[in-house]
């Protein structure tokens, strides 16, 4: 669907580019080459013996599951980490780097998930880290350090203070700063591993038409994501990884979405979505009435059906999570009434929510939703640690350990055991995990916020079949999702919110992004 | 058929893991080769009066190290231990010295160092303050408002039947002894086992996702706090029992031996790891390295030298067992 609405001037880019800038190596228009790259941590097989070329001036998208692979080739071309064997040929010379130094030297640059930014620094100390232009005893020359970021932001259209404390910043904005950090190194190639994926639509859509500006003048990139429609949208060519191999390269437009879905997964997934019948009609779950907080949320009402899934969508900061969790009582509201199948109930914290059958699983995986460094069973049971307790206050070890095997198996979690670390799982087990923990909870209604994000094709399969046969338990089912494909595909009705307010709601017959859209931006309200 | 057995060995053995952590068996280990060695080493080492001088010098710190590692768990800490157990000796010593009785002196004291535990707890729960920086404020502050009351001089003349709490024996064996083991002990099976001491590891592990969990992190906070102080509390009436007086001064520097002791047994500065056993067997480490440092003739300056040294030896070794796990991925 994406492919269609893609703007296509750029598709032919790559082969101007080579012209306007010849390589000097064997292959004309050829920056960059890996020949039978491999690298292997114990046990693990990262990467086996990859070859591709990457093209001046072009954007090649790397694609792949979870663990297929891509992030570690990324860092063994940023220099972050060295191949066991094969070679990188950079403009026809061939280039082994001791460090990500070396590689920025070299032209090649990463852009990192915020993960390279010092929070109590300046804007213009983070961008020129360690190059700060010093004068008479290795003192730092603040005015030229600031005039000259000042100049430099300027060049990329964006206003923001050079003398700006960088923890002050928003999340989107400090990504914003990565990509201008790593643009200050001026590269030849500059690697990208999921760039967009905490930004707003309007920071999303600043960096990409950077990227492409970029890319007409001559510079590549190597684009890492699990956004298929930025696929289509940005890419000249995409590779597939899977299980650390090199798949195949396609031309973008020349594929389709299920062409890449099939390399990447490497069987034909048709329809992830399960197919929905029409709303059962089984009665009211779940009824929310007046929700208002200040500045979040106001006069959210709605009401969801036994077995029905509803979506909820909206932009990011429309106030989507925020209800969520107010209602799940972990925040404050100032207004509003929650009923549970017909009776007004009481929520103030989540304690509370959990024991009513209310169920809330974050959007944030990492953070706030699991317990990283415990064994899995220890995640599973955490929300239904009473039910594990035995009456004289003891945990009831034997029923915990059947507990979590039949977990795993029913979700189809990959792990060799239940007492295995969860941050040693991938990010699609992960949240299979965290479903599982939720839906144990024996709930009565379940919010899934962001149930899929970050998570590869197979896990989501997984989650989407989990979800339906909640829903045909006649658990009322809320799914908040920045994914549209994801709610078009899974649910029974939308409601979409914009600025606090729910202002459209809308019939799966009635279903079309542009509608939802159109709400969303508060081109439209009923 | 064989990967079922194979799946169900390593099960078992990750079972067996889970019941005595890697560090807790290198521990008993050390110290039973150590034991053998001093054993060759000096005659007086397993003799009963040398191990009740061990387990009696560890009864203070094996006492507060049950609170401090749950504590740890749960991602707190307190420097304010030693503080709280010379004030509660203080306390219960100036009761006894006006006349009260020696039951509810015993009470108002623990009601003393219950206060500054709840004042700690609640501080750091609701107010979301550091624990570091508002223990060590509690530290300086109990340390302070003690020279205040007690005018720097030690509280003596104890009656007869409060000393008894601290040198009474029973099977010929001193009480704080059985204190601290049966302490231990309890703890031991309370924070493995029980669901109201294992939502630490949660709290300790990830406190919003503990929160989202539907864990009273705030309470459990509290609690551990309180907990901590009354423990505290209990080894400083043992130790004015046993001297028969009590000081401003006493306890002092417990707070760090105690965390070294819990750091050493395996629990995290950063949360959601050790056992209260662990902790137990790094204070019992600690107490046999001086103990024989002290057999062997060795100068009592080095023992500092090593006990931080060993400190720092755990430490590293945790880390690079981190990385070598960490790289396995």
């Amino acid at each position: 669907m994406d492919a269609e609405i893609t703007p296509c001037e750029n598709r032919g880019g790559a082969s101007i580019a080579s012209l306007l800038f010849p390589g000097t190596g064997a292959c004309m228009g050829d920056l960059l080459s890996v020949e039978n790259l491999k690298k292997s941590f114990p046990g693990v097989l990262a990467v086996a013996d990859v070859s591709f070329s990457l093209r001046k001036g072009e954007i090649l998208a790397l694609i792949g599951e979870n663990g297929a692979g891509k992030s570690t080739l990324s860092q063994l071309l940023g220099g972050a980490i060295r191949p066991d064997s094969g070679r990188i040929v950079l403009e026809g010379r061939e280039v082994s780097f001791a460090s990500s130094l070396d590689a920025i030297h070299s032209g090649i640059a990463m852009m990192f998930q915020e993960l390279s930014l010092i929070g109590g620094l300046s804007i213009a100390e983070n961008i020129f880290a360690n190059r700060q232009p010093t004068g008479a005893l290795n003192g730092i020359k603040w005015k030229k350090l600031y005039a000259e970021t000042a100049d430099f932001l300027k060049r990329f259209n964006v206003s923001m203070d050079p003398r700006q404390v960088v923890k002050r910043l928003y999340k989107g904005d400090q990504q914003i700063l990565e990509f201008l950090k790593a643009m200050s190194t001026n590269p030849k190639l500059l690697i990208l591993d999921e760039p967009t994926s905490s930004l707003t639509e309007t920071e999303t859509a600043y960096l990409l038409e950077n990227i492409r500006a970029l890319r007409s003048q001559g510079m590549s990139f190597l684009y890492i994501t699990h956004k298929l429609s930025e696929v289509f949208k940005m890419s000249d060519r995409v590779i597939v990884m899977r299980d650390g191999r090199y798949v195949g390269v396609r031309n973008t437009s020349e594929c389709t979405e299920g062409d890449l879905i099939a390399m990447m997964v490497g069987r034909e997934i048709t329809n992830i979505y399960t197919k929905r019948s029409a709303p059962r009609g089984n009665g009211e779950c779940l009824r929310v009435e007046g929700f208002t907080r200040r500045d979040a949320f106001v006069g959210a009402s709605f009401r969801l059906e036994h077995g029905e899934i509803l979506g909820l969508s909206g932009l990011v900061g429309s106030g989507r999570t925020e209800l969520a969790r107010a209602i799940f009582g972990v925040d404050r509201r100032d207004a509003g009434m929650v009923f549970l199948e017909g009776r007004e109930v009481q929520i103030s914290t989540a304690h509370e929510a959990i024991r009513r059958g209310i169920a809330y699983l974050t959007e944030d995986r990492k953070d706030l939703g699991l317990f990283l460094n415990m064994a899995i069973r220890d995640n599973l049971i955490a929300p239904s640690l009473e039910r594990f307790t035995a009456p004289t206050g003891f945990m009831k070890n034997r029923a915990i350990g059947d507990f979590a095997a039949a977990r795993v198996k029913e979700f189809s979690i990959v792990t060799p055991s239940v007492y295995k670390k969860l941050n040693k799982l991938s990010g699609g087990n992960q949240q299979k995990c965290l479903v599982a923990t939720w839906a144990s909870t024996d709930p009565k209604v379940i919010f899934l916020d962001e149930p899929t994000r970050g998570v590869d094709v197979g896990s989501r399969a997984d989650i989407y079949a989990k979800i339906e046969e909640l829903s045909g338990r006649g658990i009322g089912i809320v799914i908040i999702s920045s994914d549209l494909p994801e709610l078009l595909g899974m649910c029974d009705r939308i409601l979409v919110m914009h600025h606090g307010r729910i202002v459209g709601e809308v019939p799966r017959a009635d279903f079309s992004e542009e509608l939802i859209l159109s709400y969303a931006t508060g081109v439209k309200s009923s | 058929m064989n990967s079922t057995i194979e799946s169900r060995s390593r099960n078992l053995r990750e079972a067996a893991r889970s019941v005595l952590a890697f560090r807790e068996s290198i521990l008993i280990l050390v110290l039973i080769v150590a034991g053998i060695a001093m054993t060759i080493a000096s005659p007086v080492f397993l003799t009963w009066p040398n191990i009740e001088a061990i387990l009696l010098g560890l009864s203070v710190e094996g006492t507060i190290a049950v609170g401090m590692v749950i504590l740890l768990v749960s991602g707190g800490l307190d420097l304010s231990v030693g503080s709280t157990l010379a004030f509660t000796g203080v306390v219960c010593g100036l009761a006894l010295v006006a006349g009260i009785p020696t039951a509810p002196a015993i009470v108002l004291a623990l009601v003393a160092a219950l206060a500054v535990g709840m004042v700690n707890g609640l501080m750091i729960a609701k107010l979301k303050m550091n624990p570091f920086i508002i223990t060590l404020g509690m530290m300086i502050t109990i340390r302070g408002l003690l020279l205040v009351i007690a005018g720097g001089r030690a509280v003596l003349d104890l009656p007869a039947s409060f000393n008894a709490v601290g040198q009474g024996r029973l099977l010929s064996i001193q009480y704080p002894i059985f204190v601290v083991v049966i302490l231990v002990i309890v703890g031991d099976i309370l924070l493995r086992n029980t669901r109201f001491f294992r939502q630490n590891y949660y709290v300790g592990g990830k406190e919003q996702a503990a929160r989202l969990s539907g864990i009273k992190v705030d309470f459990i906070k509290i609690f551990n706090y309180c907990l901590i102080a009354v423990l505290s509390g209990v080894s400083g009436l043992m130790l004015t029992a046993r001297f028969g007086s009590s000081s401003v001064t006493v306890g002092s520097g417990v707070e760090l031996r105690v965390i070294t002791a819990a750091i050493i047994g395996g629990a995290s500065l950063n949360g959601g790891e050790g056992s209260v056993l662990g902790a137990f067997l790094g204070a019992l480490f600690m107490g046999v390295l001086a103990n024989s440092l002290n057999l062997l003739g060795v100068d009592v300056y080095w023992q500092n030298l090593v006990t931080g040294l060993m400190l720092i030896l755990a430490v590293v070794f945790d880390m690079i067992n981190e990385q070598r796990k960490e790289r396995g991925r």
